[in-house]
């Protein structure tokens, strides 16, 4: 399950421009659950895909402690990516729903092992 | 006003007292500006948070056209033309955004919708709309920050993280702040958290409950019986994750403080529950009444999107999602709310002011905002996703910067702009209001029925 | 453009200038009544028709946070009640709290040209300003809540007398208000600070500070006395709504002595019988003080059948009510300065209660033996909408209309009062009184309310007809500051030269230092963000201090 949200990096990214590269990255950035981490054989930096009926997106993810996030979540900043994910559907409300939304996770491209001087952030 | 603006002639430098940064629903009114005016740009922004910090800091006068159609220069007037004529032909035109911008300039717009008969609508939509509509349906007992600063000796704030998306909530208002009745600040206040999340917010809380994921309305619900007498269920911690201790331990707190109050954030309206989970919680601080002061308010994001449910509420009497193709105005959510309108591919023009819905909007309404059967009309003070992929892009310059006007607070409490330096491209104010009077013309002269004239 | 205007053959209607029903000719020129114009001047044939100034509401709600909040608790009341898009007009929602284009458009409709907003907080003052830029036609000016405001009131405590003046005239330029309103003083502190308690009468003590309501209300007469303000101080007394109040509202009014002061809608405070059981009139009481002494001035607040919103300061009150009908209910405290409280709410001729108040506010009407100091209203929309003056009006001006009125509501209601054993019929000069020249009067407008030389030329001008409802329901003309609004009905404009009406007594300016401290510590805007700039206004008029102990003085 995804979480898109707020974060105080896409608040300040986004002042400098959301055309501009900080406000991309930090929208592509996908928190999970270290337990998932695991599960899905994912390390942070990893490259993965997001799908639901609505479409698809490829994000990297990024290993979150235990317990600050429930098994089985996932967090986003809103953005572009989050975008591509969110249905029109809003039964009625005009809000679409934008949390809480169902999605299926894909490895696409590991991090290459040179390059990953990030560990999961404890 | 004069008195708080210190010209320092030799290096050119203003200082600016109390201006308000706009960048979200806080709207701090106590930032210390120091303004380069030969540069045009602002050194320091004394007292802002990270956000605020990022939001006068950044902002440079960019090098771009003012005005432009399909990506070409154009003078502002001719971009004026074109948005009036567009909007002026559409058989369903909408008009979407305005939570960025002056109450000023938010009045100039629903009389433009109203002589087009079409759509008007605003971030609240996707935002605190579903509680809006609860609003509708329970009511709200409330209050302004101030009284929580005096007064508040239970705060608890649910589904929003405020640590991140208003940073000086806790600081300015709810938290740490000594207040008339509340002399030792946070230490005469309990604060809970409640969210799925463990967020930098629940770092605060003397109590965090983590809910599970789309269970808010149950563990509401819960609450809502426990405080009128009826028994918690055994099962409480399945159902919602919490425990039944804790479920109880909260009902005494929330029965027994002095003044309590409950924001609330988009982890309620965004998600399975919308506006019944909104309505649940009003619900709750209603039924709390019986046995002390109790409060809640919804935590709003942008800087005026308060202003813009104000303003098309007492223009139209209804707060988001407004049309007026019938000759008066009526309201449906689900029907002529933005993101439906266009996922319905109806719009075939939309004016965007001050928002960047291609950036953030589910795909479906992004794909026919793009396509050729929609004219996309963007006012906007930066470039966005909406500013570039649109028909006719205006830009504007910064409220709260640039220009200054009217903002709401998130708890209703109307605010003056302090300007910090001058910019070549005009205010949202000047832009739309030549629209409107273009759009009142054309109106009359294509004789459409009940072209008016406006006396503003 | 010809700016003059000549109504011919009208029958005048200007009871400030003792003209009664006079076939006489009235000049427009510049937006003013003037002595004689061109003959290029545009001619009105009033034959027929009664000309009267135009009406002025002394007592509503209709702009600020309050009147918004309500507007958007009642889609489902807009819904029925759409107001359309005209050639020269634009579209709104009407219902028992129309949106602000339909309500300036309402007004005109019944030929009143300015109203007077009674409750704003001053910290939310730029929000009813905005909203009277709004609202189309009318002139407007609002009452600034300062009853409650616990800075005021530590003054008092403290018996700081000269400083207490001097900062309520650095608010009342604050805010850009015309007057003091005072609503349930004392009142918000239990309320807010002690688990939704309320004061209980007059000589009560509030558990913040030891300050009875009446040395509020007290020190509050004679601050704006001195400082010489058109209108005294706007009360809503304690104990509103409640069985057996009248005690209190004689004792508030016992507490001004001689100095002026206006009772808002009084009938909410004409209640005898004993706390919590059913109330009784007690429209004689409450009248004969009011009869004998020329220093009070009141509206009535009439109740009328069907739709009505709470919509006060008051919020205990509010609170209470949700008791008897547990609707929506919306409560809004706001730091330091006032409470509210909304209640969409009917008003049902079948109850009892409610139809011996729509009983007690007619006897009031009709035992008053000085309507100049007895003003039309219905606290709108507390007591019902404005749109129920015409209703009002036929209540009064037609005996066998109000005795057939009373068959259809509770007998036992009925019974219990005098309202069928008092005879009188207003007459149009009467009514013309307590709907425009009485008002102006209170209000201490001089340019308003009257037809004289020199007079603001709002003019309203209906025809003739029996049924005096479908008369005040629909004038045939409407000019505001002398321009042709409704010509036969129909709007021809919108456009006009509205104002907010102010007063800005002065001050000493040293005051603010003894006030910002305390905005400092408790209040959550900076206290140099606090006051309206006078470029945030549009166009508008100072009204001058002028002190005196009535309205019949100069």
């Amino acid at each position: 399950m995804l979480i898109p949200g707020r974060s105080a990096k896409q608040g300040t990214s986004l002042n400098k421009g959301k055309l501009k590269d900080e406000y991309k990255k930090i929208t592509s950035i996908l928190e999970v659950n270290s337990d998932d981490m695991v599960r899905l054989g994912l390390d942070t930096g990893d490259q993965v895909k997001l799908s639901n009926e609505v479409g698809e997106t490829i994000v990297s993810v990024k290993g979150m402690r235990e317990g600050k996030l429930p098994v089985g979540c996932a967090f986003i900043p809103y953005g572009p990516p989050s975008s591509c994910l969110m249905s029109g559907e809003t039964c009625g409300s005009g809000m679409p729903q934008s949390k809480h939304m169902m999605v299926q996770i894909e490895l696409v491209k590991k991090v290459e092992k040179e390059v990953k001087k990030v560990e999961p952030a404890n | 006003m004069s008195s708080a603006i210190k010209d320092n002639s030799i290096v050119n430098e203003k200082i600016i007292e109390d201006a308000t940064c706009t960048f979200c629903g806080c709207c701090c009114d106590d930032i210390t500006l120091t303004v380069d005016l030969d540069k045009k740009v602002i050194t320091k922004a004394k007292d802002a948070c990270v956000l605020g910090k990022a939001w006068f800091l950044n902002h440079v006068i960019e090098d771009k056209p003012i005005a432009r159609i399909d990506g070409k220069e154009v003078t502002l007037d001719e971009a004026i033309e074109e948005a009036a004529q567009n909007l002026i032909d559409a058989k369903f035109p909408i008009v979407y955004g305005l939570s960025d911008t002056i109450c000023e300039a938010q009045r100039q717009v629903v009389p433009i919708v109203d002589d087009i008969g079409g759509t008007i609508d605003t971030t609240t939509s996707v935002c605190h709309g579903p509680s809006g509509m609860a609003f509708q349906g329970v009511g709200e007992p409330s209050m302004t920050l101030g009284e929580v600063k005096n007064r508040a000796d239970f705060v608890m704030y649910w589904g929003g993280n405020p640590a991140e998306a208003h940073p000086r909530h806790f600081s300015r208002y709810a938290v740490t702040p000594k207040g008339m009745f509340i002399p030792n600040g946070k230490d005469d206040r309990t604060v809970v958290i409640v969210d799925v999340r463990q967020t930098k917010t629940a770092g605060v809380a003397d109590i965090f409950v983590q809910v599970k994921p789309g269970k808010d309305f149950e563990l509401l619900w819960i609450l809502r019986g426990a405080v009128k007498g009826i028994e918690v269920p055994e099962n409480v911690e399945e159902i919602t994750g919490v425990s039944r201790e804790l479920v109880i331990d909260l009902v005494n707190k929330m029965k027994n403080c002095k003044y309590g109050v409950i924001f609330f954030g988009m982890g309620l309206t965004m998600t399975r529950g919308r506006h019944f989970n909104s309505g649940a919680l009003m619900a709750l601080a209603t039924d709390l009444n019986e046995f002390t002061h109790f409060v809640a308010k919804p935590a709003r994001g942008h800087g005026n999107v308060t202003g813009a449910d104000n303003v098309v509420s007492w223009q139209t009497g209804y707060p988001f999602g407004v049309n007026f193709s019938r000759g008066y105005p009526r309201f449906n959510p689900g029907e002529f709310t933005t993101v439906d309108t266009l996922t319905r591919g109806e719009a075939d023009a939309a004016m965007i002011i001050a928002s960047d819905p291609v950036a953030n909007f589910p795909k479906p309404a992004i794909d026919h905002l793009k396509s050729d059967k929609c004219k996309l009309i963007s006012i906007d003070t930066k470039q966005t996703p909406t500013s570039e992929a649109a028909h006719v892009s205006i830009q504007t310059s910064t409220y709260g910067i640039n220009t200054g006007g009217t903002v709401y607070r998130m708890d209703d409490v109307p605010i003056s702009l302090r300007p910090a330096f001058d910019s070549p491209f005009p205010g949202d104010l000047e832009v739309l209001t030549k629209l409107r009077k273009r759009v009142n013309k054309l109106a009359k002269e294509k004789n459409r029925p009940y072209a008016t004239s406006k006396y503003i | 453009m010809n700016n003059e205007i000549r109504i011919i053959n009208g029958i005048v209607f200007d009871p400030t200038n003792n003209v009664d029903g006079k076939v006489c000719e009235i000049c427009i020129k510049d937006g003013k009544i003037v002595d004689k114009v061109s003959s290029a001047a545009q001619t009105i044939d009033a034959k027929g028709m009664a000309v009267m100034p135009g009406g002025v509401d002394i007592h509503c709600h209709i702009a600020g946070p309050k009147v918004n909040l309500a507007r958007k608790l009642m889609p489902e009341d807009h819904r029925l009640d759409p107001h359309f898009k005209t050639k020269h007009t634009s579209s709104g929602s009407g219902g028992i709290v129309p949106s602000t284009f339909a309500t300036g458009y309402r007004y005109a409709t019944l030929g009143y040209t300015t109203a007077m907003e009674a409750a704003v907080p001053p910290l939310m003052a730029r929000h009813a300003l905005e909203e009277m830029y709004d609202t189309p036609i009318i002139d407007n000016g609002f009452y600034v809540l300062l009853g409650n405001n616990l800075f005021l009131q530590s003054l008092i405590a403290e018996g700081r007398k000269e400083e207490f003046k001097e900062a309520v005239a650095w608010w009342l330029n604050a805010s850009k208000a015309y007057t003091v309103k005072l609503v349930n003083p004392g009142g918000d502190e239990p309320w807010k600070g002690h688990k939704n308690l309320n004061v209980k009468d007059i000589d009560d003590t509030s558990k913040i500070v030891d300050l009875s309501p009446r040395k509020v209300i007290d020190a509050f007469i004679d601050a704006v006395h001195e400082l010489g303000l058109p209108h005294p101080p706007h009360i809503h007394c304690n104990n509103l709504g409640h069985s057996g109040n009248f005690d209190t509202t004689i004792e508030t009014m016992k507490t001004a002595g001689d100095r002026r002061l206006h009772i808002a809608h009084i009938q909410f405070n004409s209640y005898a019988g004993e706390m919590g059981k059913s109330p009784k009139s007690a429209s004689k009481e409450i009248t004969e003080y009011v009869n004998g002494h020329k220093n009070i001035t009141c509206d009535v607040g009439q109740v009328m059948f069907g739709k009505a919103t709470f919509m006060t300061a008051d919020a205990p009150l509010t609170y209470l009510l949700r008791g008897y009908k547990p609707q929506k209910w919306v409560n809004a405290d706001t730091e330091c300065e006032s409470g509210c409280g909304i209640l969409p709410f009917d008003y049902q001729g079948m109850i009892y209660t409610h139809a011996l108040q729509w009983a007690i506010g007619l006897e009031i009407f009709l035992l008053s033996e000085d309507p100049w100091r007895i003003v039309l209203s219905t606290d709108h929309p507390n007591g019902g909408s404005f749109m129920n003056y015409p209703l009002v009006i036929k209540l009064l001006m037609d005996y066998e209309f109000r005795k057939e009125a009373m068959k259809h509501v509770n007998q036992k209601a009925m019974n219990s009062t005098i309202l069928g054993e008092l005879k009188r019929e207003y007459t149009l000069n009467e009514i013309c009184i307590i709907t425009r020249a009485g008002p102006a009067k209170c209000l201490g407008l001089k340019d308003k309310g009257h037809l004289g030389i020199g007079a603001d030329a709002d003019i309203t001008i209906y025809d003739i007809l029996d049924d005096k409802e479908e008369m005040f329901n629909a004038p045939r003309y409407v000019m505001k500051a002398g321009q042709l609004l409704i010509s036969n009905h129909e709007f021809i404009s919108d456009y006009t030269d509205k104002k907010v009406l102010r007063v800005a007594p002065e001050f000493d300016k040293s005051i603010e230092k003894v006030i910002k401290p305390f905005f400092d510590d408790f209040y959550s805007i900076a206290f140099s963000n606090y006051a309206i700039d006078d470029e945030y206004l549009h166009d508008n008029i100072i009204i001058e201090a002028n002190v005196k102990n009535n309205i019949y003085e100069n």
